[in-house]
C-alpha cells in the first residue's frame, strides 16, 4: 500500500467518523426531549462518533446469535482459510469462523467487562464514601487495607489470586473486580471528603439524619460526575486486564470466544503478512478509544470548563 | 494635588460587553460612557451583576472567558485599547494600569515570596532591575503603613494578614507607578477595623503618586471616603454620575435614591426580659480546637422572641459561640440550657425534639443548600422528618412555606438552587430552618454575602417572621449597620471573652469599652470627610 493510498484511507476514515458522529447527534437531538437533547448538543463530535460504536456493540453483543454466521464452537472448515464469500474473514487455528467467533467474543469480553467494572464500582464507591462520611478508625482501616492492596502490581496480584482460587469467570469477575475497587475507593473518599465538609452536609447531620440518608442522598449525587467519568475509564483498564489475562492463557477458558485469546490462538497468521489476528486487537482497539472519548466529553462537563 | 489634573486619561465611549449564555451572546454591559481625568478617582457603585467588575476589566482591554467588547471605543492616553494588539496590551497592564482584586489571599502566589512577585512587574517591563525593585518594594511598605517594611517582604502570603496583604498588594500595583489602578473590592473581605486602615494607605498613596483609579464596590460609605466622583450602575447601564457630595446629597434619580436609604429599616427594640427562663442560656462556657481555648468563659441568655446579635471581627469567636449552641463542638467547660434544661453537649445524643428547636440559618448560601436537590425536598425534608408530614399534607405544608419567604410556589417548588439567585437562596435557607418550626434559630452572618437592597429584604423577613412565630434569634454578624436595624440585645466578643453585653440603646450610647469604641467608629459614615476626621481624631489620640 503505498503512501498515497495510506493517506486517502486516513483522509476517508476522519470524513466518516465525522459524518457518522454528525449524524447521531443531529438524531439524538432530534428524537428526544428537550433537556437530553440540549446535553446532548454539547457533545463534540468525537464523543458523538464513540457513542454510535458503544451502541453497535451493544447491540451486537445482545443480538450475537442471530448475526453471525455460524456457532461459536464448531468448527466449519480448514484450518486459517483465507477471507472470501462463506467464511468472510476467514478461519481461525482449528477451524472456526473468525467472524463469528469476533460477533460472540463482544458478548463475552464486553459482557464480563461490564459486569466487573460495576461490581467494582458498587464495592469501591460504597467503602469509599462510607471512610470519607464516617472518617475515624473505619476510614484507616479501609484506608490502609486499600494500601495494602494497591502496594502489589496489579496483573501480578491477580495472577497469583487466580493460580490460588482457580481459574473461572466467576473467579476471574471477583478477582479483577477487587483489584480495581480500590482505585474507585480512593477517587470516591477524595471527592467525598470535599464534599463531607459543605454547609449542607453540616445541616443534614444537625437535623438528625442518619448515614445511609448522609451518604445516599446529599453526598452521593454531588459526586456522581466524577464517578461516572471513572467508570467509563475503568471500563477500558478492566477490558484490558481481561484481554490481557485471556492472552496470558488465565482468562476466559476456551472454546469460549474472547478477543485477547483470539490474538493470541491466530498470532502465528501475522508472519505470513495477514491482518485477520489484528482484527480482534483492533476491535479491543476501537471499544477502548470510543469509550474514552465519551468520558472525555463528560469529563469535561463535569468540570464545567467553557471552551 | 496634581497641575495636569484637567488631562484626559482614559475614555469610553459607549461601551458595549457580551457575555455567553448557553449559544447566544446576552449584553451585559449596554452603552456605558466613561471620562476619567488624570489623578482623579472614580467610584463604580452598583449591586451584584451590574456590571462593575466587567468594565473595570475592560479599561484594560480585557475582557474575561466568555466574555467579548462588542462595540465602543476606549481610549487610553491617545491609544485605542481594542485596535492595540495584545502584546501591546500586555506592555501596558502592569506598566501603566494595574489591578487590585478582592481577595489578596486569591490572587497572591502562595508559593512566592511577595518581594519576588513584586518584583516581576517592573522587571519583566524592564522599568527597573531586580535590585532597585527591592529597594522601591521596601520603600512602597512603609508609604503603605505595613509592619517591618525591611523583613515584610521576605514572608510568604499565608504568613501575612489579610488587611496587610491586600495593601501588600496595592504595592504591587504601584510598583511601575502606574497611570491608572483598578481597584475590584479591595476591602469587601475585611473586617471593619481592618478596612479602615486598607482605606486610609490606598487613598494615601494614590495622592502621593497622583494616579488615577477606578474604584469598585458596592459599600456606599467607602466610596464616599474614596472618590473624587461616583458612577452608579445598574444591570449594565449607567443611572448617573456626579461629583461625590453632589452624589451623597442630592441624588436625582430613584434607585440611587433607594440605595442611598437602604439603611433606613429598624426595628423597635423590645424590652429585656430578666425574669422569664431564656430559651438559650450559655453558661460559663470555655471551649476550642486542639491545646487553644477559643471561647473563654462566654455566658449569655436569648429570650423568646429577642434578637441577639453577636458582634466581633473574624477570629474573635462568633462562629465558635453557635458550634458550641449547636452541639458541633462540645465544650471543655460550661453548658447550654435550653428553656432551663442543660442540652447534650454533642449533637448526636441530642433528641431529635432538641434539634428540632435549634434551627441555624448559614452565611453562604451557596454551600448551605445541596446543589443537586430541588427546593420541594430541601424545604420539605425537615418537615418530613421532625413532623411526619406526608403526601398532600407535606405538598401543603412546602407551599405554605415558600409562601411565607414570598416566593410564589408553582414557580419555584420544582427548581434547583442554580436556578435561584443569591437573595432567593438565602430565603430558602430560611425556609428551611422555619420548616422544622423551631423556636431558636441561629443566623450566622446571613446578609454578608448579600447586597445592600437584597440583605435589606431578608433583614425584613425575618422581623416579620420573628413576630410571627415568636423565634428567638442569635444573629452573628460584624456589621453594626445589621445590628442597629434588627437587634434588642448585643454581645461583643473579642478574642474568645466577651467584653461588653446590654440591651442595644445602651450599646449605642457612651460610655464603651475600649473595643466596643473602636469597633463603632470603624463603620464607614456616608460623610465624604468621616475618614479624614476619623484618622485626624484617632492620631490626636494616640
Amino acid at each position: 500500500m503505498g503512501f498515497l493510498t495510506g493517506l486517502a484511507w486516513l483522509v476517508a476514515i476522519v470524513i466518516g467518523v465525522i459524518a457518522i458522529g454528525w449524524t447521531f447527534r443531529a438524531f439524538t437531538v432530534a428524537i428526544s426531549p428537550k433537556p437530553l437533547a440540549k446535553e446532548l448538543r454539547t457533545a463534540p463530535l468525537t464523543a458523538s462518533f464513540g457513542m454510535v460504536i458503544i451502541l453497535i456493540y451493544i447491540i451486537v453483543a445482545i443480538f450475537a446469535p442471530a448475526i453471525a454466521p455460524f456457532s461459536e464452537t464448531e468448527i466449519v472448515g480448514r484450518e486459517y482459510e483465507p477471507w472470501d464469500d462463506t467464511f468472510l474473514l476467514g478461519t481461525d487455528n482449528l477451524g472456526r469462523d473468525m467472524l463469528s467467533r469476533l460477533i460472540y467474543a463482544a458478548r463475552n469480553t464486553v459482557g464480563i467487562a461490564f459486569i466487573t467494572t460495576a461490581l467494582a464500582f458498587i464495592l469501591g464507591s460504597v467503602a469509599g464514601l462510607l471512610a470519607a462520611t464516617v472518617g475515624g478508625w473505619i476510614d484507616q482501616l479501609l484506608s490502609r487495607a486499600v494500601d495494602v492492596l494497591m502496594a502489589i502490581p496489579a496483573l501480578i496480584f491477580a495472577l497469583l489470586l487466580l493460580t490460588i482460587v482457580g481459574t473461572s469467570i466467576i473467579n476471574m469477575i471477583l478477582v479483577i473486580a477487587l483489584i480495581d475497587s480500590t482505585r474507585v475507593f480512593r477517587l470516591a473518599r477524595a471527592v467525598a471528603m470535599n464534599i463531607v465538609v459543605m454547609d449542607y452536609v453540616e445541616a443534614a447531620k444537625l437535623r438528625g439524619e442518619g448515614l445511609w440518608r448522609l451518604i445516599s442522598r446529599e453526598i452521593l449525587p454531588n459526586a456522581l460526575a466524577p464517578l461516572v467519568a471513572e467508570f467509563g475509564l475503568r471500563f477500558c483498564f478492566v477490558f484490558l486486564t481481561i484481554s490481557a489475562l485471556s492472552f496470558l492463557g488465565l482468562g476466559i477458558q476456551p472454546p469460549t470466544a474472547d478477543w485477547g485469546s483470539m490474538v493470541r490462538d491466530n498470532a502465528t497468521l501475522m508472519t505470513f503478512g495477514d491482518i485477520t489476528p489484528l482484527l480482534p486487537a483492533g476491535a479491543i482497539a476501537l471499544l477502548t478509544v470510543c469509550v474514552n472519548w465519551v468520558v472525555d466529553w463528560q469529563l469535561h462537563r463535569a468540570s464545567g470548563l467553557k471552551e | 494635588m496634581s497641575t495636569d489634573s484637567k488631562e484626559v486619561l482614559l475614555t469610553m465611549k459607549d461601551l458595549r460587553i457580551e457575555g455567553r449564555a448557553d449559544e447566544a451572546w446576552l449584553e451585559i454591559v449596554k452603552g456605558v460612557d466613561l471620562t476619567l481625568h488624570r489623578g482623579e478617582v472614580l467610584g463604580l457603585i452598583g449591586e451584584s451583576g451590574a456590571g462593575k467588575s466587567t468594565i473595570g476589566l475592560a479599561a484594560m482591554g480585557f475582557a474575561r472567558d466568555g466574555c467579548r467588547i462588542s462595540g465602543g471605543e476606549i481610549m487610553f492616553d491617545g491609544i485605542d485599547m481594542r485596535a492595540s494588539s495584545e502584546s501591546e496590551l500586555r506592555s501596558l497592564r502592569g506598566r501603566r494600569i494595574a489591578y487590585v482584586a478582592q481577595s489578596a489571599a486569591a490572587s497572591f502566589n502562595p508559593a512566592h515570596k511577595l518581594i519576588d512577585q513584586y518584583s516581576e512587574a517592573p522587571v519583566q517591563h524592564g522599568v527597573m532591575a531586580r535590585s532597585e525593585a527591592e529597594g522601591d518594594a521596601t520603600d512602597l511598605y512603609r508609604r503603605m503603613q505595613l509592619p517591618n517594611p525591611d523583613e515584610i517582604g521576605f514572608r510568604y502570603p499565608h504568613q501575612v494578614s489579610g488587611g496587610q496583604l491586600q495593601r501588600a498588594m496595592t504595592a504591587m500595583a504601584m510598583a511601575c507607578r502606574p497611570d491608572l489602578i483598578i481597584f475590584d473590592e479591595p476591602t469587601t473581605a475585611l473586617d471593619v477595623t481592618t478596612q479602615i486602615e486598607v482605606l486610609a494607605a490606598i487613598r494615601n498613596i494614590v495622592e502621593q503618586f497622583n494616579t488615577a483609579a477606578i474604584y469598585i464596590t458596592h459599600d456606599l460609605a467607602v466610596v464616599a471616603q474614596m472618590a473624587d466622583k461616583i458612577k452608579v450602575l445598574l444591570k449594565g447601564e449607567e443611572v448617573e454620575e456626579a461629583d461625590t457630595p453632589t452624589m451623597l446629597s442630592a441624588p436625582k434619580e430613584d434607585y440611587t435614591k433607594s440605595l442611598w436609604a437602604v439603611r433606613s429599616h429598624m426595628r423597635e427594640e423590645q424590652p429585656p426580659l430578666r425574669d422569664s427562663t431564656p430559651i438559650v442560656a450559655v453558661r460559663n462556657v470555655t471551649a476550642g480546637y486542639g491545646p487553644i481555648d477559643v471561647l473563654k468563659d462566654v455566658s449569655f441568655d436569648i429570650h423568646q422572641r429577642r434578637t441577639v446579635a453577636v458582634v466581633g471581627e473574624s477570629g474573635s469567636g462568633k462562629s465558635t459561640t453557635a458550634r458550641v449552641i449547636t452541639g458541633l463542638l462540645p465544650p471543655r467547660r460550661g453548658e447550654v440550657l435550653f428553656n432551663g434544661e442543660a442540652l447534650p453537649a454533642d449533637y448526636r445524643k441530642r433528641s431529635r425534639e432538641q434539634l428540632r428547636h435549634a434551627q441555624m440559618i448559614y452565611q453562604m448560601a451557596d454551600t448551605a443548600l445541596n446543589p443537586k436537590l430541588r427546593l420541594r425536598e430541601l424545604i420539605g425534608r425537615p418537615a418530613q422528618m421532625y413532623l411526619g408530614l406526608q403526601g398532600k399534607q407535606l405538598e401543603d405544608r412546602i407551599r405554605n412555606l415558600l409562601d411565607l419567604i414570598e416566593l410564589e410556589p408553582d414557580d419555584y417548588i420544582d427548581r434547583l438552587p442554580s436556578e435561584l439567585s443569591g437573595g432567593q437562596k438565602q430565603r430558602i435557607g430560611i425556609a428551611r430552618a422555619l420548616a422544622a418550626e423551631p423556636q431558636f434559630i441561629i443566623c450566622d452572618e446571613v446578609t454578608s454575602a448579600l447586597d445592600q437592597l437584597v440583605a435589606e429584604g431578608i433583614l425584613k423577613l425575618l422581623d416579620k417572621l420573628q413576630t410571627e412565630f415568636d423565634l428567638a434569634y442569635m444573629f452573628i454578624t460584624h456589621d453594626l449597620a445589621t445590628v442597629r436595624a434588627i437587634a434588642d440585645e448585643v454581645v461583643v466578643m473579642k478574642e474568645g471573652i466577651v467584653v461588653e453585653q446590654g440591651p442595644k440603646s445602651e450599646m449605642f450610647q457612651p460610655p464603651h469599652d475600649p473595643y466596643t469604641e473602636l469597633l463603632l467608629s470603624s463603620v464607614p459614615e456616608m460623610d465624604p470627610n468621616w475618614l479624614t476626621e476619623l484618622l485626624e481624631k484617632r492620631a490626636a489620640a494616640g
